[in-house]
């Protein structure tokens, strides 16, 4: 079976979605994020879904999932590059993802999580 | 019987073509059916002898059924001068005389030339009235969906023109709304936000709504909902321009909007800036740069 592979970025982890998301695909991520985090000891997640063109509310709820696992894990989870029609299927399916942050490309994204990761207060939020 | 009519109908319209146009170019002149030169007299004579050839060859090959193939050349012809009537703004009576007035024409021939029998002639009579009538309708169903498409497509102009994104400054994108917010405006001004963010790659975004004349809960929702998934491509959003009294009316319905607002688009562009780690500040001016040397 296919995965999605991790890359390591520093103390933080990026992951790109570059295939169309299925369902058992979604959970193989969401089980190995969780575990290279706990090996690796990541402050950050990056999840780039700019490639992403289909969304579904299962979809939706793994990127929140995931926010959460990290969050306890004491990580931030940024998801970046999603599309306009993604986010507002999203919206639609009522799906606002409360805990994930927000960027616009890559580099934004691993600026928020350098800003993120180097202030202690601020994990907390 | 039926078919009688329709032969002489056809014969009367063979034999006395040119007067009939005649009669019925006279008929729609005194009707006013020109408009001051709106149609040009020699086009109106064109379309009115277009008309009565297909006509001719409609009554002589098919039968009194108005929606058949045989009257396809016939309601084309109709449908394309209704429409076009339509755009040049003409009335609906205008429009309609066209064939109205075809009508005691063809009466008139009918009593002057038929040496026919009487029960002939009423025959004749009714198959004209029948066929008049029907395409006399068909004209005004034609115009009427003109007119229909015309609004359809201002709607969208004005759905399009009235949710303009405009760059404020690099990263900073403004939205200002005007008119009331519905799911379907909505929809276009969130594609259109959308759009912008990822072309501009604008991290701020300001949504005006000083022309919203009034914001309701489900106003509220459809701004949140945009709110929401310019948030989830990473742009953050100020709402700006609430009135005084909009506001008064958020809180009596309990309408809560969880985002940063500011009264006025300027306090808003203020914020958005402080943001980005930009300020404006007030330059001195020296009298030797304005340009205008001094004595």
């Amino acid at each position: 079976m296919d995965r999605i592979p991790i890359l390591k970025l520093g103390d933080a982890l990026l992951v790109t979605i570059q295939v169309d998301m299925h369902d058992q695909l979604a959970t193989a991520l969401e089980e190995d994020l969780t575990n290279r985090i706990v090996q690796v000891g990541a402050r950050g997640v990056l999840i780039d879904i700019s490639a992403l063109e289909i969304v579904d509310s299962f979809m939706g709820r793994m990127l929140d999932n995931i926010a959460a696992v990290s969050r306890i894990l004491d990580a931030v989870t940024v998801v970046v590059g999603m599309r306009p029609a993604v986010a507002i299927t999203l919206v639609e399916l009522g799906l606002s993802l409360a805990g994930v942050k927000t960027a616009l490309d890559v580099e934004r994204g691993m600026a928020l999580l350098g800003r993120n990761t180097r202030t202690t207060e601020d994990d907390g939020d | 019987m039926a078919a009688i009519g329709r032969q002489v109908t056809s014969t009367l319209l063979e034999r006395h073509e040119s007067e009939i146009l005649g009669e019925w170019l006279q008929r729609l002149r005194s009707e006013g059916a020109s408009q001051n030169g709106r149609i040009p007299e020699s086009e109106l004579k064109a379309q009115c002898k277009e008309f009565l050839q297909q006509l001719r060859t409609a009554i002589a090959t098919g039968d009194n059924d108005v929606n058949g193939p045989a009257y396809a050349g016939v309601r084309d012809l109709l449908a394309n001068i209704s429409s076009s009537r339509a755009t040049q703004g003409f009335s609906p009576r205008e429009t309609a005389l066209f064939i109205f007035s075809l009508k005691q024409p063809l009466f008139d021939m009918l009593q002057r030339h038929g040496k026919l029998d009487e029960k002939v002639v009423l025959e004749a009579n009714w198959t004209i009235g029948l066929l008049m009538d029907s395409l006399g309708l068909f004209t005004m169903e034609a115009f009427q969906k003109t007119r229909e498409e015309l609004i359809v497509r201002q709607q969208q102009e004005i759905a399009e023109l009235s949710t303009p994104v405009i760059k404020l400054w690099d990263g900073i994108l403004a939205l200002p709304l005007i008119g009331t917010l519905d799911s379907q405006r909505t929809q276009v001004v969130m594609e259109s936000l959308l759009e912008s963010i990822v072309s501009q790659g604008a991290a701020m975004a300001i949504i005006d709504i000083t022309g919203v004349p009034t914001v309701d809960t489900l106003t509220a929702q459809h701004l949140l909902k945009t709110i929401a998934a310019a948030r989830l491509m990473g742009a953050d959003c100020i709402i700006s321009g609430i009135r005084p009294q909009i506001a008064q009316t958020m809180v009596h319905l309990g309408v809560e909007l969880t985002v940063v607002s500011k009264a006025t688009l300027a306090d808003a562009f203020a914020v958005a800036l402080a943001r980005q780690g930009r300020t404006v500040s007030k330059i001195k001016v020296q009298p030797a740069q304005a340009g205008m040397p001094r004595d």
